[in-house]
């Protein structure tokens, strides 16, 4: 189901850092407030330099008071959305959209496998509270990097207590996905939101489980690969022209930046509309998207412009241009 | 986002008689919601927003593959939760696909569906609807499609029965109801109308019920369940035999059952039945009693149904045109006030349609 977004002005009422590096954005809108479902998100107005851009962030909490909450990692060496939100000082004008949701919590299962990596809490968070709330019997494994990158996690443990399973990686700690999974009620639901590696080993380990794969819910944030991003070159022969994706943009924005005509539509690496043709890669292609299969990304004969790029190097591509 | 209605989606509105859903694709529009229905193999019905995620294609041109939906247009399939299983021509599924698939459940041999929030949609919130099990209460009914009014026309129609001694004279309506007190009383969901005519020559269609000479007792108590469900506890008994003090054994007792469900502003589905208590098992006089009500223009309801439609076309020619209540127009203001509170709760204080003034 996808619901109408409308935008509307908003301001930045308080800021609360969260970790070192995730922050808690407290967002009045003005006019109506719409109230968010879990699992959605709203579309923020940035700045990146010149040019003005949307991101997108899950809500955090029920939002009962008619504040939108988000929570906001800054990661310097991506498309620069997070740079712009730190640097909001209380009191901000913003524009956001009215929250759209692509990762909906289905109703009524009879137990639900919540699944979250790093920054991906966030939905997850506002699932575990609503499922808590209705009393439904559910499971939170919430996987980082180090203890202190744990956001949201004292306020989990205070409002669902031992269903709170935290794993940190820097501890030797690994959520065991397959036995989870085998635990789980049949007709029970996984739910994940977290980094691209996470998202792949849980849908293989479904996948394997033979449960059917529309009980596994996901959310992809499209920025996440298994390589950090990087600059690099594409070069397209049928145009004869070469084009410098610089780190903090996606190579689809870099090629209409550049006045290369391009197709797409989600631009999260769902649709596989902006899909390009692999001439040649002198490199590793980072597929972000979950368009392609496991198969087809090791075939490696198209990538996701929208999320995937070169771990360095240049990549050699086709496009649908045809000359008149 | 939310546009001011006249009718709360948080409630359980009948969408189809049971026998009316099979393991076919079916389409209603409740709440201004297209929604498609059908039968799944374990018995259960499912009701899924009526327009593929693709293409937008309603769903009830395709076709039913076991359990799930194949879209008529590119063959995306959705299943009974609405969500995708199939996309042509790629090896994934883009996980935000999927359509809205409405809670639904049978009671009462009909389907009843929450156009609403689903997180609220509380089974034991079904209106209490018995008479219509089949069981103690014996009727047939049907359903008014696509009735062209405003589905608190049929509301007001049913909560002051004054109307039948003008639209229904010569089968239910009788000047002695127009001249009998009535009494009005509500709870915070419901409104009751209460009308004894004591000591009457009975109207053609209930001597015919009673088959006994003499003067009657005839009772009209309507009940009613917000947002739209309308109950009227109806009969006559020989005068003097104790009816209004409780004792019907003398009598006959019938009861119209109505489920108004809003199609739009300005149309609603109308499932009607009226049921009964005696000769239960004469099915001929099952058959009698439904063609009283509708028979190809003749019946009963038949002619509210006109009066309903015309109605609802002089609204919308006289749009600044208030209503005028009269005093028998307690119970549906009563009842519209039920109405309003739920509107008031569900869209806060945002402005809706109010009911009393002009459409």
């Amino acid at each position: 189901m996808a619901e109408k977004m409308d935008w509307r002005r908003a301001r930045l009422r308080s800021m609360q850092d969260l970790t070192e590096d995730i922050r808690l954005f407290e967002i009045e809108p003005a006019g109506e407030f719409v109230a968010p479902t879990p699992g959605s998100h709203i579309n923020v107005a940035v700045q990146i330099g010149e040019r003005p851009d949307v991101r997108s962030y899950s809500i955090v909490g029920p939002c009962h008071d008619g504040v939108y909450r988000i929570a906001v990692k800054l990661l310097p060496d991506t498309r620069g959305g997070s740079r712009y939100m730190w640097s909001l000082a209380p009191g901000a004008q913003l524009t956001i959209s009215t929250p759209g949701n692509h990762f909906e919590l289905g109703l009524g299962r009879p137990e639900y496998l919540l699944l979250a990596g790093g920054i991906g809490i966030t939905p997850i968070y506002t699932m575990a509270l609503a499922l808590a709330q209705k009393g439904a019997r559910f499971r939170l494994y919430y996987a980082c990097r180090r203890r202190q990158d744990l956001a949201l996690a004292d306020h989990l443990q205070e409002q669902i207590g031992d269903r709170l399973h935290v794993f940190v990686d820097e501890e030797g700690a690994r959520v065991d996905l397959a036995a989870e999974i085998a635990n789980l009620a049949p007709g029970g639901e996984l739910y994940v939101c977290g980094p691209i590696g996470l998202l792949e080993a849980a849908k293989r380990t479904w996948h394997q489980s033979g449960r059917p794969m529309d009980q596994l819910r996901f959310e992809t944030f499209g920025n996440s690969g298994r390589f950090a991003s990087q600059p690099f070159r594409v070069r397209i022969p049928r145009l004869g022209r070469e084009v410098e994706v610089p780190q903090n943009q996606s190579m689809l924005d870099a090629l209409e930046a550049a006045g290369i005509d391009m197709i797409f539509d989600c631009r999260r690496g769902e649709c596989g509309l902006c899909a390009l043709d692999i001439v040649e890669a002198d490199g590793i292609v980072d597929h972000r998207d979950v368009f392609f299969s496991d198969e087809e990304k090791a075939e490696n004969r198209k990538l996701c412009t929208c999320v995937s790029r070169m771990a360095g190097g240049t990549i050699t591509v086709d496009t649908a241009d045809r000359a008149a | 986002m939310t546009d001011a209605k006249s009718f709360p989606l948080n409630a359980w509105y009948a969408a189809a008689w049971s026998h009316e859903i099979e393991h076919r694709l079916e389409a209603r529009t409740i709440c201004d919601k297209d929604v498609v229905l059908f039968r799944r193999s374990d018995g259960q019905v499912s009701a899924l927003e009526d327009a593929c995620w693709h293409r937008l294609l309603p769903l009830s041109m395709g076709r039913l593959q076991g359990d799930e939906v194949v879209c008529g247009y590119h063959g995306l399939v959705f299943n009974a939760a609405g969500r995708c299983t199939y996309m042509p021509a790629q090896k994934t599924i883009n996980p935000s696909a999927c359509v809205r698939a409405y809670p639904a459940l049978e009671k009462h041999r009909l389907v009843w569906i929450w156009p609403g929030d689903p997180a609220l949609a509380d089974p034991a919130k079904v209106p209490d609807f018995h008479w219509n099990d089949g069981t103690e209460w014996v009727g047939e009914g049907g359903t008014f499609y696509n009735l062209q009014c405003d589905y608190r026309l049929v509301i007001d129609n049913l909560m002051d029965l004054t109307h039948e001694t003008y639209v229904h004279a010569g089968s239910i309506g009788d000047e002695a109801i127009t001249s009998s007190p009535f009494d009005v009383t509500h709870t915070d969901t419901t409104a009751t109308v209460t009308r004894w005519m004591i000591g009457i020559e009975p109207p053609p269609f209930w001597a015919k019920q009673l088959g006994r000479p003499g003067h009657v007792d005839r009772w009209q108590i309507i009940y009613f369940q917000a947002p739209s469900i309308v109950v009227g506890d109806v009969g006559v008994a020989l005068t003097g035999t104790g009816a209004p003090q409780g004792d019907r054994s003398q009598g006959v007792n019938g009861a119209f059952l109505a489920a108004i469900t809003p199609a739009s502003e300005k149309s609603c589905h109308y499932f009607w039945n009226f049921v009964r208590t005696f000769r239960t098992d004469d099915e001929q006089l099952t058959r009698e009693i439904n063609k009283a009500h509708v028979n190809d223009g003749r019946g009963v309801y038949d002619q509210d149904h006109v009066v309903l439609e015309s109605q609802q076309k002089a609204i919308d020619k006289n749009p600044r045109l208030p209503f005028y209540n009269l005093n028998i127009d307690a119970g549906a203001l009563w009842a519209r006030r039920m109405i309003d509170r739920m509107l008031e709760r569900e869209q806060g204080n945002s402005a809706h349609v109010p009911s009393e003034a002009a459409e």
